[in-house]
Order: C-alpha cells, then structure tokens, then sequence
C-alpha cells in the first residue's frame, strides 16, 4: 500500500484539541468533522489539503483526550499518512482503529519541511522524500494492523472476519 | 526469559507461553467497561457490526456516573442509551441510580474485577484495577464497542518501569502524595505507553484504598497500565467479593524492566499539584497561601471508604472556614450508607459539608460544584487541566483527603498538625 502527496508539518504535543476543537463536537457526521480539522490552529489546512496528502508531526501527537473525532476528522479531510516522531496512545490506537495509518520515524521528521512532496510505503515502512530525493525507514506497520487499515477499520475488519 | 506482571497476564490472555516489550497480541478480555459518556459511542459501533449479543453478558460493565442523576436533557438521552441496551441485551452489570456509584469505585468493591483479570474501559482511568494485581487500560469507543462484540482486543506488550519506595510514611502522606511525587520526578509523559509497576517495603504495607488511589493516576504519567503484584493485602480484600477464582500473577526475578526508579518514602511530604497539571507538584508546605472558595473530597482517586475515614477524622468537632464550600460525594452506595453507620456522615454535615450522592459530579465539571470565573478549588480528585471543574480561568489543586479536610477546616492550604 502506497501514500503519495505533499506534507503539512506541525509541532510537538498537538492536541486532540486543535485537531477537533471542543466546539464542534456535537457533530458526529465525520464529513462534517472534517470540514473543522485544524480551524483555529491552520485555518488553511481544509481548504488546500488534498486526497493522500502526509502529515508531519513531533512528539506526543494526538495527546489529550480519547475522543476518536481527532483521527477521524484527519481522516476525512483527506490525509493518507502521519508521520510523527512519537504518538499519544490512545490516539495511536484509535488512528489504527479508524484506518488512518500513521508512522514513526525520527529522522523523516527532522528532515522533511512544509509541502515536500513524500511517499510511504506501508508495508515496508519506507518513506521517501521526492523532493530531496532523502530516503528514510520507519518501523513497518506490522502485518494485522495493516491489514485493519486496508480494511477500512476494525469495524470493516471485524465485520469481514 | 522471567517476565513482568504485566507480561505474565497479557500472555495468559493471549494464550502464550511468553510475550515481551513490543509484541502485538490478540487478547481475551474478562470485563468491558463504559459510562454514559462514552457508551453511547461504543453503541453505534456494536450496532454497526451488526451482532446480535454481546460476546458475553456477565463480562460486559455499564456504569452511568459521570452525568447521573441526569443532569440535564442531553444528558437524560445519554443516560437512556445504555440503560435501554443494557435491559436490551441483558447486560448484568448495568447499575441504576439508587446502586451505583463511580465506575472505578464499584468495580472493585463489588468484586467485578478481580487479580489476575484483563480489563478494559472506555475511560481513561480504566488503569485503577491494577492495583488488585490486574491488568487494565482505557481505550477509545470504536475498541469498546468491537469488543463488546468480540470479548478480544488488541494489545502492544508494554515495556515496565519498577517504582520502587523505600523507606517509611511521613505524616499525613498517602498512596496520592506517593503518586503526584513520582508524576513530579516523571513528568506527564514520563511513562507513555509503559507499565508503571509499584513495590518496595512502602506499597507492601499500602492498604487497598491507597493503591486503587496510585493506579488510578498511572495514566497522569501517559502509563498503559499501572499495577501491583498481589499479597496478602490483596487477598483479605477480595475475602467473600467474587465467585469468580483470582489468579495471582507475580513479577519474575528475572524480568527485565526498561527503567528502575527507586524513591525514598521518607523524603515525600503531603503534595500538592498546581494548576494546571498533574506533574507541577508541591509539598504541601510550599501551597500554604493559596486561599481556595471549595474543598471537594470524592473521586475515583480519593472518595473511598479510607479516605472519608480519613478526612472526617481530620473534620471531627472543627468547623469549615467561614465563606469557603466544602463537598463530599462518596464514591459508591455502599460506601455513603457504610459512611452514615460509622457516623461520617454526621461529623461532615456538622462540621458544614454538603453531601451529594455518589457520582463524578465536580471532578469534571459536569456538575454539583461547578467552579466560577477566578475561583480556586482544592480537590482530591486527579486532574487540574484548564477548565477541568468549570471555568477556564478557575483553578483546581490536588491533595489528598487529610489536607483537603485540614484545608477546609484552616481557610487556606495546610496539614491536620497546623488545626
Ligand atoms: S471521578 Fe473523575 S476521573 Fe474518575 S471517572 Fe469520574 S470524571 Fe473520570
């Protein structure tokens, strides 16, 4: 499974808060979530974010709260990939449970900046960045979490079992 | 290879002879919690699967506590949710207004988890059975709800840290200052995705009530799970709670830990967490000018039977300051009724508490002790974020039952021996 597209760097310790304001969780449709991901930290980020585009982040990304609204609000909104440095756990969870696949890789992180065009191949976990021409290897996403992301979730997953 | 606690129960869930740091298992669950807050979500997901039991209706725990007595309208909906599809599935462990009490406090008392047991929650302070010598951890609504389904889940093997103490109490300091000093050392990061194991000659004489009150916090540090080996503290505790049989899993010699903390008891006074986090703690002797407008004591943190104990015998014959509010919420029914017997009850009325029934009530701010724009409020619950209790320019401390009591009593922040 391949995710190619350009990437939206953010910072460490990015909450469930900024990815989905508190504000707008009394919507539960998730292509309504989406249109909210990121309001008030990168107004921008819904109106030029596009299919399979990568997100970049630092340490401890998806802190806060359990809500699954953060992950599925990035999800809609088209993103294909995170890479991060390192992920909050409830959030690294609910990312897979959702079928959002993220990553981490230290070094991408460190190298990669705003709107480099990236591609990820999941099953090796190689990451490379085409406009540097860098090549980077995160842990691959073992095999029966990656089988949940093709499925489209653990509930589809569940469901095909 | 010896192997942990942790990794001893996560095997024998996941029907392994070993597992270590890392690994991806598939597991077996014995209960599956949620609340009114995140039920309902769970819910949705288990219709969407499309099943049409649960995976097994002794093993599934659904707990309104957070908003019940239904605070308001959309709450009252919520509330209805897992009350219709508790009656619905036949769901046994479902507990109405009148029996119930917060999740992490019932669990335990009425013996619904047990040592030994693989527990799940859809809420973050799940983690508080490892002080029975479980393994348990929150999740989000999508895992509940499939394993509601499935009665399985899937688990990263957590490497473990040993936090050891050494030495013995200093007065007036509990399993909570023991936890807010170690998340002080540690930071609010300082054990993420990790097993926080607690031992040492200090646990080995903690009291349940203590240790329920230290794994609950192991989440304020980013743990997966906090946990205690069991003894023979564990044992008299579970005497005559459960039919079901405990399995007492210990630590190996040999296992291996990624980290080796060792604290020295002695030099741990009452703590005391600033807003507006956990980890941003105090002795207590550094918070005595901080005048607050509440005391709250409850919580799944402190609202047990010791704690009211503790606090009331703190409260006995003084009266709360003059313009200060202090609220007390037991944390189960069993522990309001077992607080009127003891004449608990009567010393915190006396001495000018309100008693409000057993619910989450202040401790997220949902409802009966709300704080206002600029007011402070002195809690034994577990976290300070801002707005935690209310207002986003309102202030939470965290102490445990005794200096909420002594606080409540002198007007300021301060200790039982200042009274
Ligand atoms: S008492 Fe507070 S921390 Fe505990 S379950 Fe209720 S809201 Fe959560």
């Amino acid at each position: 499974m391949n995710i190619k597209g350009k990437t939206w760097k953010f910072g460490d310790n990015i909450d469930t808060d900024v990815i989905i304001p508190a504000r707008f969780l009394n919507l539960s449709d998730k292509s309504e979530l989406a249109k909210h991901c990121f309001a008030d930290l990168r107004p921008d980020f819904v109106k030029e974010v596009q299919e399979g585009d990568i997100i970049v982040g630092g340490n401890n990304f998806g802190c806060g709260s359990s809500r699954e609204h953060a992950p599925l609000a990035i999800k809609e909104s088209g993103i294909g990939a995170i890479i991060a440095k390192s992920y909050a756990r409830i959030f690294y969870r609910n990312a897979f449970n959702i079928g959002l696949p993220i990553l981490e890789c230290q070094e991408a992180v460190d190298s990669i900046t705003e709107h480099d065009k990236v591609s990820v191949d999941l099953a090796t976990g190689e990451i490379v960045n085409k406009t540097t021409g860098k090549k980077f290897s995160a842990k691959p996403i073992p095999d029966f979490m990656r089988q949940i992301i093709q499925a489209g979730g653990l509930v589809e997953y569940i469901k095909n079992q | 290879m010896g192997m942990t606690i942790t990794e001893k129960i996560l095997a024998a869930h996941a029907g392994l002879d070993t597992v270590g740091p890392g690994d991806l298992i598939q597991a077996r669950v014995d209960m599956a919690l949620a609340n009114d807050i995140t039920a309902p979500l769970a819910i949705k997901v288990f219709h969407e699967i499309g099943r049409d039991h649960v995976f097994d209706r002794d093993r599934v725990a659904l707990v309104p506590d957070h908003f019940v007595p239904n605070k308001d309208i959309l709450s009252a909906q919520q509330a209805k949710i897992i009350r219709d599809f508790s009656r619905e599935y036949g769901i046994k462990y479902f507990f109405e207004v009148g029996e119930m009490g917060i999740e992490h406090v019932i669990l335990p008392e009425k013996g619904i988890v047990i040592p030994g047991d693989l527990v799940i929650g859809a809420d973050s302070h799940t983690c508080t059975y490892g002080a029975l010598g479980a393994f348990s951890t929150g999740v989000g609504s999508t895992d509940l709800g499939v394993t509601m389904a499935t009665g399985e889940i899937w688990l990263k093997v957590p490497p473990s840290i040993m936090v050891r103490y050494e030495g013995g109490l200093q007065p007036w300091v509990g399993g909570k200052d023991l936890i807010l000093y170690l998340l002080g050392r540690i930071g609010v990061e300082g054990a993420n995705y990790r097993a926080l194991e607690f031992t040492g000659p200090v646990i080995e004489t903690l009291s349940m009530d203590n240790r329920l009150t230290m794994a609950n916090m192991a989440v304020e540090g980013g743990a997966k799970n906090g946990v205690f080996e069991p003894d023979d503290i564990t044992a008299s505790y579970m005497e005559g709670r459960s039919a079901r049989t405990p399995v007492y899993y210990q630590s190996d010699g040999d296992a291996v830990y990624e980290k080796e903390l060792i604290l020295d008891a002695e030099q741990i006074m009452p703590q005391v967490a600033f807003p507006h986090s956990p980890d941003n703690v105090r002795p207590v002797s550094e918070a005595t000018h901080i005048v607050p407008d509440q005391v709250f004591i409850g919580s799944c943190t402190n609202g047990r039977m010791e704690d009211l104990r503790l606090a009331a015998s703190v409260l006995k014959g003084k009266r709360v300051a003059k313009g200060l509010r202090m609220i007390v919420i037991p944390g189960s029914q069993y522990i309001y009724k077992q607080s009127i017997q003891e004449g608990i009850i009567e010393a915190f009325l006396d001495s000018g508490a309100t008693i409000g029934p057993p619910t989450c009530g202040p401790c997220l701010g949902g409802h009966m002790g709300v704080l206002a724009e600029g007011e402070k409020c002195v809690s034994t619950s577990n976290r300070n974020f801002i707005g935690r209790m209310g207002h986003p320019q309102s202030e939470v401390y965290l102490v445990n039952p005794a200096i909420a009591a002594a606080t409540a009593v002198l007007g300021r922040i301060g200790t039982p021996d200042e009274i």
